[in-house]
């Protein structure tokens, strides 16, 4: 069949057309504003945090560790039975250097984002980024410290971990 | 269940930006697959139809709006979305309308428009990410990639050159589709000099975003054999989806691909495999997760996919040509379309219809996979004669 069609259907278009007007456009800039409740979990999860703890919850069903702390295990379908809390320190599991951002913009300096697997979890990792080291000599596998944001200024966030760094 | 045959194939070309409109694109797709098996619009019972994110257009409810485009007024209508794992997810969707019974001739229609979002679609994705501990991070959806490709070839210590022949083959092989959006005749060293994104991800390892679309026309037995003297069946399908929570599984493998593929294999009755397809079709949005899915779809051995690649073994002329139709890397990825053009590619394939790209040796089964949503999701299809 493919052989047979001679003419396939679509129109290319190049940055050129559009910049030269060849074809109307219609825009539309949306500026809506979103707040999100944090939850149970999450609002526990967050609050621990500000404090510079990191707090998983625990399911003794299947004794594992569920991080960011939730408050149902999704594979036994139960109520989590405890609080645990974890170190700031952990294995990096994966990394990237990036020189992209979240708009596919180009970074002068990469960042690391990374999966840090949090000691005393049982291998559960967590997305944050590493510093404080030359990107081109991070490893999988490397031992990492959470750096927090000074005391007076974290809010409760993801970001009161400002980074993660080699020891 | 009945026996249901896909009869007829149609897509756009795929393009950077298309002039045409989403449901300009979604009508020129139908109505080419209803032209190539010569139906018409009366004689299809039902529609469903397959588009990734809203956010793309930024219009609510986008499969309504694609809906006259799809053929879709006054019958039962229905939208798949698996983000990128659509496109076959949606094969599978309109297998079951017709295996069920309920309905004997199906429109299957893939759709998307990715440059409509400004200044580029990756901004769509900002909030595919967990809202609370992921995105304030400030994400970019390249991070994920970049960790799978780096966590692949660290656990089975494969380089960067070995995977970029994927981008080498796939952009060849693309140069033989008349619809290709990037086809080209590049060297592995050409993919490793391209601008880094996110290492390990260079800009060569990846696909384009893409505007286009895709349809297929799926029918039961006596309709097939009514109207076809070349049904191509389908004999598996399988889908499964895995943990959101993404540091809780080992990205070095895609388990959910396997789990998806085991069900399709199931249905078909395909104990190995590795002699029983002919050709494969897996998502190839990056050239790491082509191999990444081989594994997963059990064509070859955990971390031995990049060997099949360098003895040729996947070329077309190989004795299992995978993406011979020049894959995302080649073809383009409109996402939910793209999928769907590798259920096509088999349909062509098996048919012995897909000219320059035609695979040698008559080949009896293909296998084609999407993966997609939060990137855990794995969408399978087995097509046969």
């Amino acid at each position: 069949m493919t052989e047979k069609i001679k003419v396939w259907p679509g129109t290319p278009l190049s940055d050129k057309d559009l910049a030269a007007k060849k074809v109307l456009l219609t825009e539309w800039h949306p500026n809506l504003k979103y707040a999100w409740d944090t939850g149970m979990g999450y609002g526990r999860y967050f609050a621990e945090l500000k404090k510079g703890r990191i707090v998983g919850t625990k399911c003794n069903k299947c004794r594992r560790v569920l991080l960011p702390a939730r408050v149902f295990c999704e594979w036994c379908f139960r109520t989590v039975d405890e609080w645990v809390y974890l170190k700031d320190t952990g294995i990096i599991n994966t990394f990237s250097i990036a020189y992209t951002g979240s708009m596919a913009e180009r970074l002068k300096e990469p960042v690391i984002p990374a999966l840090v697997e949090i000691d005393g979890s049982g291998g559960v990792a967590i997305m944050h980024l590493i510093s404080e080291v030359d990107p081109w000599k991070v490893k999988i596998g490397m031992k990492v410290k959470a750096v927090w944001k000074p005391e007076q200024k974290r809010e409760g966030a993801i970001t009161d971990i400002m980074y993660w760094k080699p020891i | 269940m009945r026996k249901v045959a896909v009869v007829g194939a149609g897509m756009t070309k795929f393009m950077r930006r298309a002039q045409e409109t989403g449901k300009e694109l979604a009508w020129q797709a139908a109505r080419m697959a209803l032209d190539s098996c010569e139906l018409t619009l009366k004689d299809v019972d039902c529609v469903v139809m397959g588009t990734a994110p809203d956010a793309f257009d930024m219009i609510h409810m986008k499969a309504e709006y694609l809906s006259d485009g799809a053929g879709a007024w006054r019958k039962p209508y229905v939208r798949g979305f698996l983000g990128g794992g659509t496109g076959v997810f949606t094969a599978d969707q309109a297998w079951y309308h017709v295996a069920s019974g309920l309905f004997d001739v199906c429109l299957a229609v893939t759709e998307e428009k990715m440059s409509s979002c400004l200044p580029h679609p990756q901004g769509a994705f900002v909030t595919c990410w967990d809202q609370y501990t992921e995105s304030p991070l400030g994400t970019s959806l390249l991070w994920f990639f970049a960790w799978e490709m780096n966590r692949y070839m660290t656990m089975h210590g494969i380089t960067e050159r070995d995977i970029a022949a994927v981008s080498v083959k796939n952009k060849k092989n693309a140069l033989d589709h008349p619809c290709a959006q990037l086809a080209a005749e590049i060297t592995v060293d050409d993919v490793m000099k391209s601008e880094i994104m996110a290492w390990p991800v260079k800009r060569l390892d990846v696909s384009p975003t893409s505007d286009g679309a895709a349809a297929l026309v799926f029918v039961s037995e006596d309709v097939a054999k009514r109207i076809t003297d070349k049904p191509v069946w389908v004999e598996g399908v399988g889908w499964c989806l895995d943990t959101m929570y993404i540091g809780q599984r080992d990205l070095y493998y895609p388990k959910y691909v396997e789990y998806a593929a085991r069900m399709a294999y199931d249905m078909a009755g395909i104990k190995e495999p590795r002699k029983e397809i002919h050709i494969a079709e897996p998502y190839d949005p990056f050239d790491y997760k082509e191999l990444h899915h081989m594994e997963g779809l059990l064509l070859c051995d955990k971390g031995e996919a990049p060997r099949l690649l360098a003895d040729g073994v996947t070329q077309r002329t190989g004795n299992l040509p995978v993406c011979p139709s020049g894959g995302l890397l080649g073809v383009g990825n409109a996402i939910a379309a793209s999928g769907m053009i590798k259920v096509a590619e088999l349909f062509w394939q098996l048919r012995g219809e897909a000219g320059k790209r035609q695979v040698p040796g008559k080949p009896q089964r293909g296998v084609a996979q999407a993966w997609g949503d939060e990137m855990q999701v794995g969408t399978v299809i087995v097509l046969g004669v």
